[in-house]
């Protein structure tokens, strides 16, 4: 990574955190320790998979909507401060500024992962006074979250790159919703026929593929996840959020913004 | 004081006025909407919409379905409710969100099967939820177990109890009672020995909570009393066929060489009374919830209590 994208990556996150984005670590422990004290007195026999899937699942949509509510000011509100164009008036390239911004929020998403990951996993050992083997699967669920990530925020960078705050925002959450469904919109692809077909399953492949990135309910119960789900995943979500990039960074060297 | 602290202290204390007022209110609305609560009303009753409806977090909406179905089996039973309309529907739900979910399965057949006011008194809808669980599950041993119970204690379908137990004594890890049951259901079946080597088998099941074993032993229990209004019943009747009169004590009977095997007292303790017309009465009924035998004439049992601790 050049200096260049590395000081706007640093800027983003820095700006971030000054936005009071991390805030969010306090309602998640909160939420996590009302959960471990409360379930085992409201529910039975599921203490341990409630935590793991209360946990993740904040870790997620806390996440998503970091993402997606961060994600579409990254480029629009630099243009309403009007300190874009401070930016590209030194030698810092379009495509430079977009990827920095990506890099920055994905940073920021990481490390609240991480710090939501220690209070998961704190609240897993409050609640089992100890660890299994098959906790370390729950390392893999936060991974496939961090994937996510890289999905959604490239997604609102990209709509972010031409379309106001609101609109970026409903076109974000509309992919991930969609994206959560992506298995059906196959399945639906697959009962189609000619044209329809065609253009079904084309959609299908064009939005983003939330669902298979969620591993939560297994992990919860224990289970293993294969080694190449974890290569193809990864490899999926990289090519995915490069290619929205790359489309951020198209519309975005052609945007007209004097 | 100044004028913004001033501002400040009084719409503090508006405040909690108003929050104190507004929940002293809505008590009173609870009480005069009686029976319209939030539980009895279910937003989404089909288990695919509502796993659709979760965006693929079905984990955690599985495990507050579960909790919310636990709530109304517990709310409904503490009343001493006949009625659980709502329990069936919950327990799909949640077992279509997360179908690995084995603490619905486990529990909610015994929420559904016994007959009221214990359960639900719906024990095809707890043979069908087990079904699907070992649909899901096809290796839990567990499963094969619950459902051999429900046909046999609550539908008395021996065969169909037999086979599922057969089927669950060939898994791996299954509990070595699994085929001890299975043999024995042929010729013994509706035994009382039966009843008990299966409450024992779940009593010593492992990864079992303690209120599960505690209802073990309270059925142990209600089964040995049974056992011993039997046996000391017909004693009477025999001592009265010798001597012309019912025996008054265990005495009696010790005294004409009767007494053999016979317990003096139920297994909390409690001495068994005799009666005069030679029926058997336990001293404290209310303390043996599922006992059949001994007890008061007229006797009404108290509404069961909610998942019984020792």
């Amino acid at each position: 990574m050049n200096a260049r994208i590395a000081n706007i990556a640093a800027n983003t996150f820095r700006e971030a955190v000054r936005d009071r984005v991390l805030y969010n670590l306090i309602v998640f422990a909160l939420l996590m320790s009302g959960a471990a004290i409360l379930v085992g007195q409201i529910s039975i026999g599921i203490e341990k998979l409630v935590v793991i899937n209360l946990g993740l699942t904040a870790v997620s949509l806390f996440g998503v909507v970091i993402a997606i509510f961060i994600g579409i000011g990254l480029v629009s509100k630099e243009i309403d401060k009007r300190t874009l164009y401070t930016v590209l008036s030194r030698p810092v390239r379009r495509w430079e500024f977009i990827v920095g911004k990506f890099f920055g929020l994905t940073g920021t998403l990481i490390v609240n992962t991480l710090c939501m990951g220690i209070g998961v996993f704190a609240a897993l050992f409050y609640v089992s006074h100890k660890f299994a083997a098959a906790d370390a699967w729950v390392l893999s669920a936060l991974y496939f979250i961090v994937l996510q990530f890289l999905i959604i925020t490239s997604l609102a960078l990209f709509f972010s790159s031409f379309s106001s705050p609101l609109l970026s925002a409903v076109f974000a959450f509309s992919l991930f919703v969609i994206g959560s469904f992506s298995e059906d919109v196959r399945g639906f692809a697959a009962m189609t026929h000619g044209v329809e077909r065609w253009l079904a399953t084309a959609a299908a492949y064009v939005v983003p593929n939330i669902s298979a990135l969620n591993v939560i309910s297994k992990v919860a119960h224990g289970g293993a996840i294969p080694g190449d789900l974890v290569l193809l995943n990864t490899g999926y979500a990289l090519l995915y959020s490069a290619m929205v990039l790359f489309a951020a960074i198209w519309v975005f060297e052609y945007r007209n913004l004097k | 004081m100044t004028p913004s602290r001033k501002v400040a202290a009084i719409t503090a204390a508006l405040f909690v006025a108003c929050l104190t007022a507004s929940i002293l209110v809505l008590e009173r609305v609870d009480q005069v909407r009686r029976g319209a609560t939030l539980q009895e009303f279910l937003y989404i009753s089909s288990p695919k919409a509502a796993k659709r409806l979760s965006l693929g977090y079905t984990g955690l909406m599985a495990d507050l379905y579960w909790t919310r179905a636990v709530q109304y089996f517990g709310g409904h039973h503490a009343r001493g409710d006949q009625e659980y309309q709502l329990l069936g529907p919950l327990l799909e739900i949640t077992t279509h969100l997360d179908p690995q979910l084995l603490v619905a399965y486990e529990y909610g057949s015994n929420f559904l099967a016994p007959a009221r006011p214990t359960g639900a008194g719906e024990p095809e809808r707890a043979v069908n939820l087990v079904k699907f669980g070992i649909q899901s599950n096809p290796k839990e041993w567990r499963l094969y177990y619950d459902l051999g119970f429900i046909y046999y204690m609550e539908l008395k379908d021996y065969s169909a109890a037999a086979e599922a137990f057969r089927q669950g004594s060939t898994l791996p890890n299954a509990h070595p009672f699994m085929p001890v049951i299975a043999a024995t259901m042929a010729t013994h079946a509706g035994d009382i020995e039966m009843a008990r080597m299966m409450w024992r088998t779940t009593y010593e099941s492992g990864n079992v909570e303690r209120s599960v074993k505690a209802n073990a032993v309270a059925h142990l229990r209600a089964l040995q009393v049974d056992e011993d209004v039997i046996n000391l019943e017909k004693a009477t009747a025999a001592f009265k066929a010798q001597t012309g009169q019912y025996p008054s004590s265990l005495l009696d009977l010790r005294a004409k060489g009767m007494a053999n095997g016979l317990y003096p007292a139920d297994p909390l303790g409690h001495p068994y009374k005799f009666m005069p017309d030679g029926r058997i009465e336990v001293s404290r009924p209310d303390d043996l919830p599922f006992i059949t035998k001994g007890t008061p004439q007229g006797y009404q049992p108290p509404p069961p209590k909610f998942l019984p601790t020792d």
